[in-house]
């Protein structure tokens, strides 16, 4: 054991010198990733799940996007230069000339226009899943070809955030005229990569674009992402008959396959732009009492039960509502004052059982709904454990994804173990999740609380980062007393690949820096 | 030699008890092996029935402290990833498995013999249609079956217990058990005492249930405890692939899932003993069920 935890601290720190160092970029090779999920359309706008993103990303661009190597910073992509207004009302960028489509037409800002205004106001049968990050966009205009202008109606501080999200893939005007709904079967963009095929269940390939507008990249000359089982992605990268994946790997995955890669492999460990939450149904009795809901997040030893789950799932970290450890997050002294984050768990036990009986529910039982797979499985039996302590009988009902989705969004569950991502930490990103059911569809709790939407939206509008602060702590504070959602734990995300793979970047999510543009292999195969 | 049986049979009166052990006896002297199978078989049942009390742990308790400790005088079989004991769970795992295995096995016969009975005392029309009609369910494997009627019912626990999981698991039986029922009962439905009952003027449901099922009970008899070890299996298959026994109840093929698969290396006890639970149990049945069909069956003691 030892022998390996030196192997994986060797592989981490065997990383450090390569990204001080910088390494000449070869040309040439193809490089072969796994992914564990088909996608179910082509199109970055209508989804959000990596099954899309990680396959499409090589072959789009976007207006801004996130800088390699220095996350959360924001660089162009498109856009060349920018330029926003004094009052944050109006946002001007100029694009870079003569950026080729793969089918050889060059963008203008009119291509610009017709994607944001596909994803602020979709045509009839599109589905825009970005829609409400656009909502304070009062217009989108093209006075040249190279300029495109966003006319705000009110301030919103995350909008650069919002013109930086890898969702934002930018089609063709003309595609999108003759078929608005051309992205869902068909990729054609600008980025590094052409599309060549996707066989369904098997593979998608993609090859170099020789007028990338980028000089010099792509290094690579094509990718083949290889669709396999979770368990089939870290025998194939331990054989190496695979390069990479890009999602991530739990702590006992990632020692099996430094055991067999040894020193080739590469290992990035980072804590997830993902994490687990407990949604009560307030709907329903007796979820509808804060008592209830407030005894079971008190109940949950989240520090003591960090350090052991994230030995042997991917959870990790305990934290609030945005990413522990980002710039907006709460410190572990600001958390410990929230129920169910005191480290002292024998009074949180205490306090938990003293509500319980307040509420007439000291003999409470009730049923967990719960993916049925890792890491959601971890979490329940944790979760079932935790409440058995303070005298809660739990059913664990585990559903298939489809069911857990359907289970969460028709209301007709009592309390389920949830998760959310985002591509970013910005916290109008991530506070959604928690605000009131009418105004947002992924807060599954069912609750109105017009003091978090209020709060959310002053948060929205305020440009001054410590009032921003302020604010956000605010809303955790409500949220956490009202308790309709509650954090369990954040993900860590570990990715292995084997060390010929160079100039990809890590970072909290797994959604950005998958264009691969300055993604190459040292040595050839 | 019928003198010298007649005072056997007289002492045998004469000692209340003797006479009701002597088949026992007997079965443990011909058939040692099904007697073995029987012993463990009593001996699971015991210990899932005071689980309660013998279990040295909560078996859902975790213990971060205990996580992946191997096997010690503390832990006899070692811990799960989650500091669980092994033994407790194995101990629970029994009265799991045990209780699955009978009312499945239990419920797929009963519905089976009914039905092979009945297909076969009305004969003709009814019993083509029947039989067309399980050739269709046999032409499925067994674990299919179980996963189909298991994906499309889903999860329903009363009192703690699948009962769709029974379902699932009995529905397979069913058709297996009527067709081996069927042929007992085309010979049953030619004896005289059923062409009496007839002439009797006894409806077909009294013939069935009070003249020929009680006639076919050896081969039920023998292929309950058969299928209590394919129950058994079905349903730590159906746990391993995630569709029987929900975390973080204790049943034996879930044990052999999920983490375990993960530290198989690191913590080999993990899937070792209760693989071997399965494999005592399965065996167990397997070793009565064709003990008590050689017993029964007079074909086998000629």
């Amino acid at each position: 054991m030892k022998a390996l935890t030196s192997t994986i601290a060797a592989a981490i720190l065997a990383t450090l010198p390569l990204a001080a160092v910088a390494e000449t970029p070869q040309r040439g090779g193809t490089l072969s990733w796994a992914i564990i999920a088909e996608p179910p359309t082509y199109d970055c706008h209508a989804t959000g799940t990596f099954a899309v993103m990680q396959r499409v990303a090589p072959h789009y661009s976007t207006l801004m996007k996130f800088e390699p190597g220095n996350y959360p910073n924001i660089v162009g992509d498109l856009a060349a230069s920018w330029d926003v207004s004094p009052d944050s009302l109006t946002y001007t960028f100029k694009l870079h000339p003569n950026v080729k489509f793969h089918d050889g037409t060059v963008l203008t800002s009119a291509d610009l226009k017709a994607t944001y205004d596909r994803i602020i106001n979709p045509p009839d049968g599109i589905v825009s899943n970005r829609q409400a990050s656009f909502t304070k966009v009062a217009s989108v205009e093209a006075p040249d070809p190279l300029t495109v202008v966003f006319k705000m109606k009110e301030v919103d501080a995350s909008m650069m955030t919002n013109f930086a999200s890898p969702w934002n893939c930018v089609y063709s005007a003309a595609r999108l005229k003759q078929d608005p709904n051309f992205p869902a079967k068909n990729i054609m963009g600008t980025g590094p990569f052409k599309f060549v095929e996707h066989v369904a269940g098997s593979h998608w390939t993609g090859e170099r674009f020789a007028d990338y507008f980028r000089k010099g990249r792509p290094y690579l000359d094509g990718f083949r992402s290889v669709t396999m089982t979770s368990a089939a992605r870290v025998n194939a990268l331990a054989g190496g008959q695979i390069d990479a994946e890009f999602r991530g790997f739990s702590p006992t995955e990632r020692d099996r396959i430094v055991r067999a890669l040894g020193k080739d492999a590469n290992v990035l460990q980072e804590s997830w732009l993902l994490h687990m939450i407990i949604t009560f149904n307030t709907e329903r009795k007796p979820f509808d009492d804060p008592r209830v809901r407030k005894a079971l997040s008190l109940a949950l030893d989240r520090w003591g039960g960090s350090t052991s789950l994230s030995k042997i799932s991917l959870l990790g970290a305990p934290g609030g509502l945005v990413r522990p450890g980002s710039e907006w997050s709460a410190s572990p002294k600001d958390m410990e004052k929230w129920p169910g984050y005191g480290r002292d768990m024998a009074a949180n036990r205490a306090e938990a059982k003293r509500l319980l009986k307040e509420a007439g529910q000291e003999n409470l039982t009730l049923t967990l709904m719960d993916r049925n797979i890792a890491p959601y499985v971890t979490a329940g039996i944790f979760a079932i454990d935790q409440w058995r302590q303070i005298g809660v009988k739990v059913e664990h009902k585990q559903v298939e994804l489809a069911s857990w989705y359907a289970l969460q969004n028709s209301g007709d569950f009592e309390v389920f173990v949830d998760s959310f991502t985002q591509f970013s930490d910005d916290p109008s990103n991530v506070l959604y999740k928690y605000a009131s059911h009418d105004r947002s569809p992924v807060a599954v709790h069912r609750a109105i609380d017009r003091e978090l939407d209020q709060l959310f939206a002053e948060q929205a509008r305020t440009a001054d980062k410590a009032k921003r602060l302020e604010l956000i702590r605010k809303f955790e504070n409500r949220a956490m007393e009202q308790a309709y959602s509650v954090p369990l734990l954040w993900w860590q995300r570990i990715v292995v690949m084997n060390d010929r793979v160079k100039g990809w970047t890590m970072s909290p999510t797994h959604m950005i820096y998958q264009d691969l543009g300055d993604v190459w292999l040292a040595g050839s195969r | 030699m019928a003198t010298a049986a007649q005072p056997a049979v007289a002492s045998d009166a004469a000692v209340p008890g003797v006479r009701r052990l002597h088949p026992i006896l007997a079965f443990i002297r011909y058939q040692p092996l099904g007697a073995a199978g029987l012993f463990v078989i009593l001996v699971m049942g015991a210990a899932a029935i005071l689980a309660d009390v013998i279990a040295p742990y909560d078996p859902e308790a975790i213990d971060f402290v205990a996580m992946l400790t191997a096997p010690s005088w503390e832990h006899p079989f070692g811990t799960d990833a989650f500091g669980r004991d092994i033994l407790t769970r194995i101990i629970y795992g029994a009265r799991t498995a045990l209780t699955i295995g009978f009312v499945s096995s239990f419920t797929g016969c009963s519905l089976g013999a009914v039905i092979g009975v009945t297909s076969a005392y009305f004969g003709g029309r009814v019993d083509l249609a029947i039989q067309r009609f399980i050739d269709v369910l046999l032409s499925y494997p067994i674990i299919v079956l179980a996963l189909v009627v298991v994906a499309v019912l889903g999860h329903r626990p009363i009192g703690g217990i699948d009962v769709n999981l029974i379902a699932a698991i009995a529905i397979p039986i069913v058709p297996r058990v009527a067709r081996v029922v069927r042929s007992s009962a085309l010979a049953i439905r030619e004896m005289p005492y059923v062409d009496a009952a007839r002439a009797g003027g006894y409806s077909d449901r009294h013939i069935i249930f009070r003249h020929m099922l009680p006639n076919v009970l050896a081969p039920y008899l023998i292929m309950l405890t058969a299928y209590v070890a394919q129950a058994i299996l079905l349903e730590a298959s159906l746990s391993f692939l995630g569709l029987g026994v929900s975390e973080p109840k204790p049943a034996w093929g879930l044990m052999l899932s999920g983490d375990s698969a993960n530290f198989y290396q690191e913590a080999p006890w993990m899937i070792l003993f209760p693989g071997a639970a399965i494999s005592l149990a399965v065996f167990s049945f397997n070793l009565f069920g064709d003990s008590l069909r050689d017993w029964l069956d007079p074909k086998f003691k000629t």
